[in-house]
């Protein structure tokens, strides 16, 4: 089923022109916040340019809020929504090595791609790094595979582990968001100053 | 760079580009059940150009086998693979209506342009493995698995960005 109660997924064609049209809408949005911009991007580690946590965190509270009410209206059944499964330690470390790439980088692997499309030789360094990266981590899978299947806890979410119920959560993320955005333009207003 | 030219026009305010990102990302789930993503794309890439060249390798090691079943032809039928074409389309076609496709190396003041690159293909190595073994980066983990409350996202968000303002101070010379 999909995820739209009563209709049939899509066959996978259409499902690969909703990923192009998607793709493309994402790039977009993302070139013109300016985050193909590796030192914008950077900006945000030096609480320079908080951009990165803004476009972030809009995205996520849009994205958290349409969920919400789509499901609670009954139009979306969520259950038909992947969620991506934990593994606490691997996520752990993962997470943190990923912060340290991102750093050098100044881009992430889907800004990297922007910036490499839009004319930056840097961008496509960092693409170049993310492939050799990937074959890296495949070569030593076989070290890395009994810690990659650790802390395996499944495809919980947030309301269940917590008990808290769906809907507080979702408030709690939006009131959090919106806290984040008040202390965001207040670190820019006072660099301007 | 931008106003040295007088053509690049200012960049979209950032709140209206994330509600824009928030909508790609819930149209993804309400009509395909799953969020949008990038370095999945890059393994599956990965995995067909090991594939392509080692086949044997490719088949005795399960981190490459999961992306590449049927070897590169999977890579035509990989929903990631599409998408990030999508995103590539997409930075290009955006930068140049706005007047901001340049061919340049961005780095910061205090390095040169080859350090820049080498430093680039460092951290994207680095990001690499993280991304593998965190199962995911900042779109698919992130804002994919955010938006969905997934612990092990929120695990990541807060580690990647933990981890990030901890080095940024050593790493300073590279930005500012």
């Amino acid at each position: 089923m999909s995820p739209l109660h009563g209709v049939a997924p899509l066959s996978l064609p259409a499902s690969l022109a909703v990923a192009l049209t998607l793709g493309v809408a994402f790039g977009v949005f993302l070139e013109q916040a300016g985050l193909g911009s590796a030192r914008k991007l950077a900006g945000q580690f030096y609480l320079r340019d908080l951009t990165v946590f803004k476009v972030m965190f809009s995205a996520i509270i849009t994205a958290l809020l349409g969920l919400f009410w789509l499901s609670r209206i009954g139009v979306v059944d969520l259950d038909a929504v992947f969620v991506p499964p934990t593994f606490v330690l691997p996520q752990l470390v993962g997470g943190a090595v990923f912060g340290v790439g991102m750093v050098l980088a100044g881009l992430c692997p889907g800004t990297s791609c922007v910036a490499a499309s839009s004319g930056k030789s840097d961008g496509v360094a960092v693409v170049a790094g993310m492939a050799l990266g990937i074959v890296v981590f495949n070569e030593a899978f076989p070290y890395l595979e009994d810690f990659y299947r650790s802390t395996e806890m499944g495809s919980v979410t947030l309301p269940q582990i917590l008990g808290i119920e769906y809907g507080r959560v979702v408030a709690a993320v939006v009131a959090a968001g919106l806290l984040g955005f008040a202390a965001a333009e207040w670190l820019e207003g006072r660099q301007s100053r | 760079m931008i106003g040295e030219r007088g053509t690049a026009r200012a960049y979209m305010d950032p709140y209206l580009a994330g509600v824009g990102i928030g909508v790609v990302l819930l149209l993804a789930f309400i009509l395909v059940g799953r969020g949008i993503g990038a370095s999945g794309a890059f393994s599956a890439w990965v995995a067909s150009g090991m594939a392509a060249v080692a086949p044997a390798h490719v088949a005795g090691n399960v981190a490459y086998a999961a992306y590449a079943p049927d070897g590169p032809r999977s890579l035509l039928s990989d929903w990631l693979v599409w998408e990030l074409f999508g995103v590539v389309l997409g930075g290009l076609a955006s930068a140049c209506l706005s007047g901001r496709f340049r061919r340049e190396t961005e780095h910061g003041p205090g390095i040169t342009s080859r350090s820049r690159l080498v430093v680039g293909l460092a951290g994207g190595l680095v990001m690499g493995v993280g991304a593998k073994l965190a199962r995911g980066c900042t779109s698919g983990q992130a804002l994919s698995g955010g938006a969905m409350l997934a612990v092990g996202s929120w695990i990541f968000i807060v580690a990647a960005f933990a981890a990030a303002y901890l080095v940024a101070p050593a790493l300073r010379r590279l930005w500012t």
